[in-house]
């Protein structure tokens, strides 16, 4: 299986005053393709930072990390600003616990957001369609965010982040505001997309029923890899 | 979608917020286009005013006023006199094509109106003034006859109407028991002859007891002459003033400057006001939006695309209250009109508002200037927002 992110000895410090904080300590692991990781940890672990790193969102204070055999950072090389949104754009797709959506867009129009800053990014409607119904969502294409549930929200956030057919699909505890039924929808999704479309997650969570979908699993205290 | 539709739905978000700027935004654009309105318009009439007197140089008795705006605001005193062969040293110089001589004579009236008023009368040489203002059409009857001192009267427009006189009617001119016949009443031109009284020059010179004098002197001059090196030559003769239009207009231009700084400078205040009122929504909005900003720029965003996306926000509502504010100017410049006539010391008949497409297109120019300029900073703030400061300002 071919390696789509390899990390080593990720470390993000965060200075509080004079107090250093390890939000991440060394972490060496590495992600095949294809997988869903769970990302699980204690409170303030270091999960969200994690992902935010390998979703290049975030830079690390130091080590490296490879995406797609890539160096995006390491010692003595960052990549731009533009380069990081390249990546962005052409591999990952973020979901997050909040949805983001803008309420004056429509269904439709948040999932097809993206494309605005990505004039390269063809979304004809064949490809819309397909990814609104696989979501359950495609009746909803013209209504606004607030006559939606959280669950339906959630997924056109999914639709959203699916658009620029990503091959990694960054998950930050994307249930946490879910009630059980609605997350179990959000849990069979993430699967079908793994399955289906190959696409690779990154899923971060609290939830054991959740973080039970990964054929993976990154376990995170206080900024160190849990065995690792 | 695009990024200018993605923008016009944010400004959609906070409709109220939106309508508050954009009317600020109209506020301004509406003073400012009237404002240059009556700087373009104010100029325009007045030129219209001098041009429309036929002769470009007048000469009169030193310390004399020579238009009847200064000699009403007197209530018709100080007026000087110069015998009347002061023309013989005039009409023989190769520059002047032809002279005219006029007795003007200011009467302060206790039945006019209601307050009484002060009337003007213009003793006016039959053969030559018509040929000098051509431009003047009757609205009913005609000039007198050839004839210096026929008993007849030619009425302004203006003066027809307070005088409530038709042709045919018959006046009698203050301190004197001489019959004058109305013969001709003239349309609005648009200057100071519409409050005149005209009469034949050697009948008002019988009446108000002034033969052989006159007031001044109209000195048309042929299209290649040297008007200032004559103007020169005219000032050496004795107990005379030369009165050039251009200085005339100067004069009143000059008087006029000292409420224009006023008015700019109010122009200028209501525009800071515009400009920080923009300033103010739309860093509001980015600070609003701090995460959804940040969200965008996960999706792909550049920091460029974003700052577009801001300052479009920005220009969107500079255009829509420029627009709104040019329609205004343009519906209420009648009223505007009425209150500055009110405010002004002297303002010259015709149009002082004229607002045409260039005044449009500037001012449009200005303030979607205005827009950008406001729109700046909080577009370069929010096109530095890095994407994870915003995920992460939920959690803490
Ligand atoms: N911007 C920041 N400045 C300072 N400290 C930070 C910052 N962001 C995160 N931290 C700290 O880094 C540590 C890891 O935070 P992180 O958000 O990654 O944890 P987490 O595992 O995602 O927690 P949670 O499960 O609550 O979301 C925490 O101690 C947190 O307080
Ligand atoms: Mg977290």
């Amino acid at each position: 299986m071919s390696k789509i992110i390899e990390a080593e000895n990720l470390t993000k410090i965060y200075k509080r005053g004079a107090e250093k904080i390890y939000a991440l300590n060394n972490a060496t692991f590495s992600i095949n393709k294809g997988e869903i990781v769970s990302v699980t940890g204690p409170s303030g672990s270091g999960k969200t930072t994690l992902v935010n790193v390998l979703g290049c969102l975030d830079n690390p204070t130091s080590g490296s990390l490879k995406i797609e055999g890539r160096q995006i950072f390491s010692a003595n090389a960052n990549l731009s600003e533009a380069e990081l949104t390249r990546i962005r754009r052409n591999i990952f797709g973020y979901v997050f616990q909040k949805f983001f959506l803008i309420p004056t867009l429509t269904v439709r129009e948040n999932i097809l957001l993206p494309s605005v800053f990505q004039p390269e990014l063809k979304t004809d409607d064949k490809n819309l369609n397909r990814i609104m119904e696989n979501l359950d969502i495609a009746k909803r294409k013209y209504h606004l965010p607030s006559q939606l549930s959280g669950g339906e929200m959630q997924r056109v956030a999914v639709a959203r982040a699916l658009i620029n057919n990503p091959s990694v699909l960054i998950a930050d505890e994307p249930t946490g505001n879910l009630d059980s039924k609605r997350s179990d929808e959000i849990k069979d999704l993430l699967v079908n997309l793994n399955k289906n479309h190959g696409i690779t997650v990154v899923l971060v969570t609290h939830n054991p029923r959740l973080a039970q979908i990964g054929n993976s699993f990154i376990e995170l205290n206080d900024g160190k890899l849990e065995g690792g | 979608m695009n990024i200018f539709q993605l923008a016009y739905k944010n400004l959609l978000r906070r409709k109220l917020r939106t309508c508050f700027t954009v009317a600020g935004i109209t506020l301004s654009t509406w003073v400012l286009v009237t404002l240059l309105g009556f700087n373009k318009g104010y100029e325009n009439s007045l030129n219209n005013d001098i041009d429309g007197m036929g002769f470009q140089i007048v000469l009169t008795a030193k310390g004399c006023p020579y238009e009847a705006a200064t000699l009403m605001l007197k209530g018709g005193t100080g007026l000087r006199y110069m015998p009347q062969d002061i023309v013989q040293n005039v009409d023989n110089a190769k520059e002047v094509l032809q002279t005219t001589q006029m007795l003007m004579h200011a009467e302060f009236d206790p039945d006019k109106g209601e307050n009484g008023g002060t009337a003007v009368y213009m003793g006016i040489d039959p053969l030559t003034y018509p040929l000098m203002k051509p431009y003047l059409k009757f609205k009913q009857g005609q000039w007198f006859d050839n004839d210096n001192s026929a008993d007849e009267i030619v009425l302004g427009y203006e003066a027809a109407e307070l005088e409530q006189r038709e042709i045919g009617d018959l006046m009698l001119l203050p301190g004197s028991d001489r019959e004058y016949k109305v013969v001709g009443i003239l349309n609005r031109s648009g200057t100071q002859d519409d409050g005149m009284i005209f009469l034949p020059l050697k009948s008002v010179q019988e009446t108000f007891d002034k033969r052989g004098l006159i007031t001044m002197l109209g000195i048309q001059l042929t299209r290649e002459a040297d008007a200032a090196a004559f103007e020169e030559e005219l000032y050496k003769l004795p107990d005379v003033q030369v009165v050039s239009m251009a200085q005339v207009k100067n004069t009143i231009m000059s008087l006029v400057s000292s409420a224009k700084v006023i008015v700019f400078a109010i122009a200028f205040i209501a525009f800071l006001i515009a400009m920080s009122g923009v300033l103010n929504t739309v860093l509001m909005s980015v600070f609003e939006r701090f995460q959804e900003i940040g969200i965008l720029k996960s999706m792909g965003a550049l920091p460029k695309d974003i700052f577009k996306m801001i300052l479009t926000e920005t220009i969107l509502l500079c255009a829509g209250g420029g627009l709104c504010g040019i329609l205004l100017a343009y519906a209420f410049s009648g009223i505007s009109e009425a209150a500055i006539r009110y405010f002004l010391p002297f303002a010259p008949a015709g149009n002082i508002i004229a607002i045409d497409v260039k005044i449009i297109i500037l001012s449009f120019f200005i303030i979607t200037l205005t827009g950008i300029i406001g729109g700046i900073y909080p577009a370069f703030k929010a096109a530095n927002i890095r994407p994870l400061d915003s995920i992460r300002s939920d959690s803490v």
